[in-house]
């Protein structure tokens, strides 16, 4: 829902500071994780984050979040799933070239990025990996950061 | 303005000087900080090689490099690899446009290396317009990248010689890389952002959208300035002559991007009498070019003239953008070769000895 996705850009800042809550929880209760075995949380996991990322920023489970490099601003609205800036179609009210009804997902990326500590925003993001496309994001991470 | 190492096949490539990526004219003018013009070239809907070479000769002695678009506006066109094989076969120096719209990085990438293969020195990686706007809006939007995206890939294609997967090149493409830039839409204050964050992913020059609020662009510069972009990458502010009041409503209404002042389009509409807005249309055109000039950073223009290409060497004499120096097309030299730089005239083809 727009209005939601509009919302949680506009508490950019809490929104951050939930994940970074929920980062150290994950991190801290990594070892129970890996006993349990990632393969049999992959699926349960992706089912929370549809509906939890679905509710908040219109998440369509790309399984690479970058949130926090876009302001809360999901880049995956964007028509063209933009994901290191806005297109040079934006019209002069803000809105997406390709639908007049809608925020440019990177005007709403800039405005919440100003609330978040840090500039994120500048990292250059690598070309999405498709084969990740309906998986766990938080897994993902969590597997990265907890790699020995 | 003739280089001593121009090579006598009108196709073949200069020799790549230290610190230059690329085998082409455009560069080399660019880095000898000569005020550079380029122009778009509109892709025929037509199979003739005629009709691609007739478009080009309009800019002969003109213009310095040739925009190659990419299905621009999502309007299906000859390809711009098609438009630039022909007109790299005569010489001339295309920048070739990729757009992330129709292909995804395994076809991107292959294009890359055969471009370069085929003398193509400068490549322009776009986004793309939206399936939306164009002649077939039911098509498949591909964008598996985004212009930093693929910005960053063909870089590593050029240093790293290989491929996004990490696959190693035997011969790496040898480009000089542009991107675009708007400063004239929102968000206004992140457009110098997303500029250094182009160059960083890669790019070497850039060619604006249509320039007609000279303003606005000025605000750009100075934060470009502020930066220092400007010494990290060449600018080319994209101009274009307007046809009419009409055009230009229509213009800022259907193109993505394109901002129009309501002061130009005044300006039109005063403009009475039969080809009175078209002349007004070119001289709104020419002030630009001479503002746009004067502002520090700027390294020349890129003209955007569709429909109305023969304009572009009216407004290019008439701003005196070259200040009487004739860009190289097929042909310039042939009669005007100085003696000097002909150590073996024996090994020249015959019409060069003319």
């Amino acid at each position: 829902m727009r209005a939601v996705r509009y919302w949680s850009v506009s508490h950019a800042g809490a929104m951050q500071r939930v994940y970074q809550a929920l980062e150290r929880l994950l991190i801290m209760i990594d070892p129970l994780l890996r006993k349990l075995g990632y393969q049999h949380l992959e699926a349960p996991f992706a089912a929370v984050e549809r509906v939890l990322k679905g509710w908040f920023f219109d998440c369509r489970m790309c399984g690479h979040c970058v949130l926090q490099s876009t302001g809360m601003s999901c880049p995956m609205n964007c028509p063209k799933q933009l994901r290191n800036g806005p297109c040079g179609g934006v019209r002069a009210d803000g809105s997406c070239e390709l639908d007049p009804a809608m925020r440019c997902v990177w005007v709403e990326a800039v405005r919440g990025a100003a609330r978040l500590p840090g500039e994120r925003i500048q990292v250059i993001q690598a070309p999405l990996d498709h084969s990740l496309v309906g998986r766990s994001a938080w897994l993902r991470e969590l597997r990265l950061r907890t790699a020995p | 303005m003739r280089f001593d190492d121009e090579p006598i096949e009108p196709g073949d490539p200069l020799p790549i000087l230290p610190g230059h990526h690329s085998a082409g004219r455009f560069e080399r003018l660019l880095r000898a900080g000569v005020f550079t013009i380029t122009a778009e070239l509109s892709p025929p809907d037509s199979a003739n090689a005629e009709d691609v070479y007739a478009r080009a000769r309009i800019f002969d002695g003109y213009v310095d490099g040739i925009n190659a678009t990419d299905g621009s506006g999502a309007n299906c066109h000859m390809s711009s690899s098609g438009v630039c094989a022909l007109l790299t076969r005569a010489g001339y120096a295309p920048v070739m446009q990729i757009s992330c719209r129709d292909r995804n990085r395994i076809a991107i990438q292959g294009d890359v290396l055969g471009a370069a293969a085929m003398g193509v020195n400068n490549l322009l990686c776009l986004t793309g317009d939206g399936v939306a706007v164009g002649d077939h809006p039911g098509a498949k939007p591909v964008f598996d990248l985004d212009a930093i995206a693929l910005l960053n890939i063909v870089r590593t294609m050029r240093e790293q010689a290989c491929f996004e997967s990490g696959r190693a090149l035997t011969t790496p493409p040898k480009v000089f890389l542009g991107s675009a830039a708007n400063p004239f839409v929102p968000p206004l204050d992140f457009q110098v952002a997303r500029l250094a964050k182009k160059a960083r992913a890669g790019a070497e020059f850039v060619q604006t959208q249509y320039c007609f609020d000279v303003s606005l662009l000025e605000r750009f510069m100075q934060q470009v300035r502020d930066e220092g972009l400007d010494k990290r990458l060449f600018i080319l502010v994209g101009i274009g002559p307007l046809a009419s009041a009409r055009a230009a409503e229509w213009m800022r209404t259907h193109v993505p991007g394109v901002r129009i002042p309501d002061a130009v389009i005044d300006r039109l509409r005063r403009a009475r009498g039969k080809g009175a807005a078209k002349a007004e249309g070119k001289r709104i055109c020419i002030d630009i070019l001479e503002r746009v000039r004067e502002i520090p950073g700027v390294c020349g223009v890129h003209l955007m003239a569709y429909r109305q290409e023969e304009a572009v060497a009216e407004i290019i004499d008439r701003s005196r953008a070259l200040d009487g120096r004739i860009p190289w097309y097929p042909g310039r030299d042939r009669h005007s070769r100085p003696a000097r730089e002909v150590d073996s005239p024996t090994e020249l083809p015959e019409e060069m000895l003319a």
